[in-house]
């Protein structure tokens, strides 16, 4: 598991609905802006949430709109400040070995979430949940070199 | 900070070409309508199908997947699909994708029509 210990800044529960989603991503960029990060990349660790989300809504709730998505979000105090996302579902538990992105070369709809997950987090964590259901762990660091270039498009 | 928009999807057409343009955010609750305006302008067997994205902040790989979609349908027609003037935020999700190779992209509407 990874070291950074952090306390959860904000906690929300939402349903497994699409229309949702809009909500949980101007949260995620509004709590990224708070640690630092530019426009760019506020975006880009709310579309790594946000195909999170997907992720559990189409593949581990079947599109059930009635179950629930718990999403932890903190942000730690010391340089450089990192920002740290908690997903838990209680969807079916699969292995974790069998999450994985596809090959790119091969052009075709569907199966880009994970792969762009992973292009946009540093630390992309699966693991079971107890009882059940599954715990994503997102880590995005403002590495000094980023936060110069934050601070740079700022002024 | 983040201004997210209901999605609404306009059609327009320009001599020969059709265009979808959308305004608003591309994500797992707005992509089905625009696969289905998509697949509307594409039963016209346009020889030329534009998708206008300069109204579109957000998109997330349903929208993606629905353009993949819809850039093999346009090939099965031998009909050409280009993508144009997309903004930045939505720009670095077909590069991180690497789909920016895959994708004719025009900087402007009138590229995409002169292309």
């Amino acid at each position: 598991m990874t070291a950074i210990q952090t306390n959860p800044v904000v906690r929300l529960e939402i349903a497994s609905q699409p229309e949702l989603l809009a909500g949980a991503r101007a949260l995620i960029a509004a709590m990224a802006q708070r640690c630092g990060f530019n426009e760019i990349m506020c975006g880009q660790i709310s579309l790594a949430v946000d195909e999170a989300l997907c992720n559990i809504i189409k593949h581990g709730y079947n599109c059930r709109e009635d179950e629930r998505i718990w999403i932890s979000i903190s942000i730690t105090e010391t340089e450089p400040k990192s920002i740290k996302i908690i997903i838990e579902d209680t969807a079916d538990q699969i292995e974790v070995s069998e999450i994985r992105s596809r090959d790119l070369d091969d052009v075709r709809p569907g199966g880009l979430g994970v792969h762009i997950i992973k292009e946009i987090m540093d630390v992309v964590e699966y693991e079971h949940r107890q009882p059940r259901g599954m715990r994503l762990t997102l880590i995005k660091t403002n590495k000094p070199s980023q936060a110069r270039e934050n601070k740079e498009q700022k002024t | 900070m983040s201004n997210t928009q209901q999605l609404e999807i306009f059609i327009e057409s320009e001599g020969d070409a059709k265009i979808v343009r959308p305004v608003g955010d591309i994500d797992l609750s707005g992509a089905p309508a625009l696969r289905q305006q998509i697949s509307q302008a594409q039963q016209e067997h346009p020889t030329r199908l534009i998708v206008d994205l300069s109204g579109v902040p957000y998109m997330d790989s349903s929208g993606l997947a629905t353009l993949v979609e819809a850039m093999q349908i346009a090939r099965r027609n031998d009909a050409l699909l280009i993508i144009c003037s997309l903004q930045d935020k939505v720009r670095s999700i077909f590069e991180i994708a690497r789909l920016d190779m895959v994708f004719k992209i025009a900087q402007s509407r009138e590229d995409a029509i002169s292309m």
